[in-house]
């Protein structure tokens, strides 16, 4: 089976604290893992270590089965990986445009910037995801939108880069309903289109409904993973959740 | 209509800034045609504010690009003089004067990557850190000349002289430089993967540094790009006048801040305007000129800097707070 992406007993420490101890993940072609765990257990710190936002200080990271070094973003987004982070990882000040083509600008010879070909493509985006007020088109500064809005401007990044792993971290964390509902559609679409998605969440109900496959973390550590074939409610990954937390 | 509207908003929040100094600019022109109009018609006054205007334009641009990247440089006045002195040293010394444009630009990117690599690396705050390298760097020069200028009239008969200074129909040949720098640093700062990269990072590095961008990488070249802005006013004023000063570029350094600001770039980063920096020199080496050619005596000079400082920041504010 390949991996597109593979953690081997990654280590990742801040001063004197253990913010990762040998956590181990691998990610498959198509399905849609969710990682849950409590505050502190360790969420961020994994995510941002699988995209490169962190180096890892002990373990190795396999790229569908090779050893990858010097890991960084750029790397990760190279690879195909593009991450919807928690904080949207956007720059306010800037239009639409610039940023869904933020570190990754479609480019003529010597570095100058394709903009009309951008502006095109940024506009055929935010339609594609739903943006309907005719106030706000490609160049209109993300300054100027709702969260909700801000998210989908994240989510049309991840779309455009074409990603086989798209991470979510905290995606429907202060959505409405139905911008919550987008995100899942969101995220079967990229599963029906055979690419993967892990989704993290604080809570469990969504991460429940949309994963195929459930990764707990406490502490650091990778206690226990889970398929959702073995389970049938989300009270019952709850539980295990917390007995798995409890005895470890 | 409403897609015109955003049509509009968009072309606003894109240009607000640059087209308020142009306006800013405008009006200061006005008042003096009003308040002077015979000092106004006279030709030898913008004679004397197109030889200004190069120099502090090579210093402010790529002021812009550094202070949209969310850092500010002090040091410039004194790479402004370093790069001067290794130019005159060297032509001094019988080398070749094109040879020794190339090497001073280049000490003006070196002491660039060098201030940026600092700052960068040690986390440190721009500004303090380039306020000690401005003061080292013009020790460094007082002491290396003992406070003496140097004279070089043998640049005068090299090609380079009438090429970059020399006189083209009655107008100087910098000027002409100084259209083509504008006219690549626009283009750099808003068409090109660098200016961009700038702008992604003094607005919010966290974001820029998430999707791949070499945040501190970007820094570093803008501090070298102020470097080599200065080091080309150096040398451009010391060919102009013949004579390297070791106290030279220091008047500057308040004059090319202040074209920064009052041209309609934020202290706070991630938006600039080259257009708007370019009225903004417009505007102080008017008002630098325009007060004595107006008859005033020179001490207004700095109480109307001041005041054209503070309204245009007032007028700026209109374009709203910063937005996150």
């Amino acid at each position: 089976m390949e991996y597109i992406i593979e953690l081997d007993k990654v280590t990742k420490r801040f001063g004197g604290i253990t913010a990762l101890n040998k956590a181990s993940l691998k990610v498959t072609k198509g399905e849609v893992v969710g990682l849950i765990g409590d505050n502190g257990a360790g969420k961020s710190t994994l995510i941002k270590t699988l995209v490169g936002v962190y180096s890892p200080d002990e373990g190795n990271i396999l790229i569908r089965g090779k050893k990858v070094n010097a890991w960084n973003a750029l790397k990760a987004r190279e690879s195909g990986i593009e991450t919807v982070f928690q904080d949207r990882a956007l720059t306010p000040q800037q239009s639409i445009v610039k940023n869904i083509f933020m570190g990754k600008e479609l480019r003529y010879p010597f570095g100058f910037i394709k903009e009309k070909e951008q502006i095109f493509e940024a506009n055929r985006l935010i339609r594609e995801i739903g943006f309907t007020s005719k106030l706000i088109n490609a160049e209109s500064p993300v300054g100027n939108l709702s969260g909700g809005e801000r998210q989908g401007v994240a989510i049309a990044r991840a779309i455009y880069n074409k990603a086989e792993l798209i991470v979510l971290d905290e995606p429907t964390n202060n959505l409405s309903l139905n911008e919550t509902q987008k995100v899942f559609d969101f995220v079967l679409n990229v599963k029906k289109s055979n690419r993967s998605v892990l989704f993290i969440g604080h809570n469990i109900y969504h991460v429940y409904d949309i994963s195929d496959r459930f990764v707990i973390l406490d502490r650091g550590e990778v206690v226990h993973q889970i398929n959702k074939n073995d389970i049938s409610t989300p009270e019952e990954l709850m539980k295990i959740m917390r007995d798995t937390i409890r005895t470890h | 209509m409403s897609n015109n509207n955003s049509y509009l908003s968009n072309y606003f929040h894109r240009n607000g800034r640059a087209l308020g100094s142009i306006g800013y600019f405008v009006l200061l022109m006005v008042i003096f045609l009003i308040g002077a109009p015979e000092a106004w018609i006279r030709p030898n006054l913008h004679q004397s504010v197109f030889v200004m205007m190069p120099t502090l334009i090579f210093l402010t641009i790529p002021l812009v690009f550094l202070v949209a990247s969310g850092e500010i440089d002090l040091s410039f006045a004194s790479t402004y003089a370093v790069a001067a002195y290794v130019f005159a040293l060297l032509v001094k010394n019988g080398v070749d004067p094109a040879i020794c444009f190339v090497l001073g630009v280049f000490t003006g990117a070196a002491i660039g990557a060098l201030v940026g690599t600092l700052i960068v690396v040690f986390r440190l705050s721009s500004l303090v850190a380039s306020l000690g390298v401005l003061f080292l760097l013009r020790g460094v020069i007082l002491l290396l000349t003992n406070s003496r200028s140097i004279t070089i009239m043998e640049v005068e008969n090299h090609w380079i002289y009438p090429l970059l200074v020399g006189n083209f129909y009655g107008f100087p040949m910098q000027i002409f430089w100084a259209a083509i720098f504008v006219i690549f640093c626009y283009y750099f700062f808003n068409k090109h993967v660098f200016g961009i990269h700038i702008q992604h990072v003094g607005d919010n590095s966290v974001s820029a540094e998430q999707m791949g961008i070499n945040v501190n990488a970007v820094k570093i070249k803008a501090f070298m790009f102020v470097g080599i802005g200065s080091a080309i006013g150096g040398i451009f004023t010391t060919m102009i006048t013949y004579t390297f000063f070791p106290t030279q570029g220091f008047g500057y350094l308040l004059l090319a801040l202040a074209a920064v600001f009052v041209g309609g770039t934020p202290y706070w980063g991630g938006l600039g305007t080259i257009i708007g920096a370019v009225f903004g020199v417009g505007i102080i080496a008017y008002m630098e000129i325009g007060i004595i050619a107006i008859g005033w005596s020179g001490e207004w000079r700095q109480f109307f800097n001041g005041l054209i400082i503070l309204l245009a920041l007032l007028g700026h504010r209109l374009h709203g707070e910063r937005v996150r």
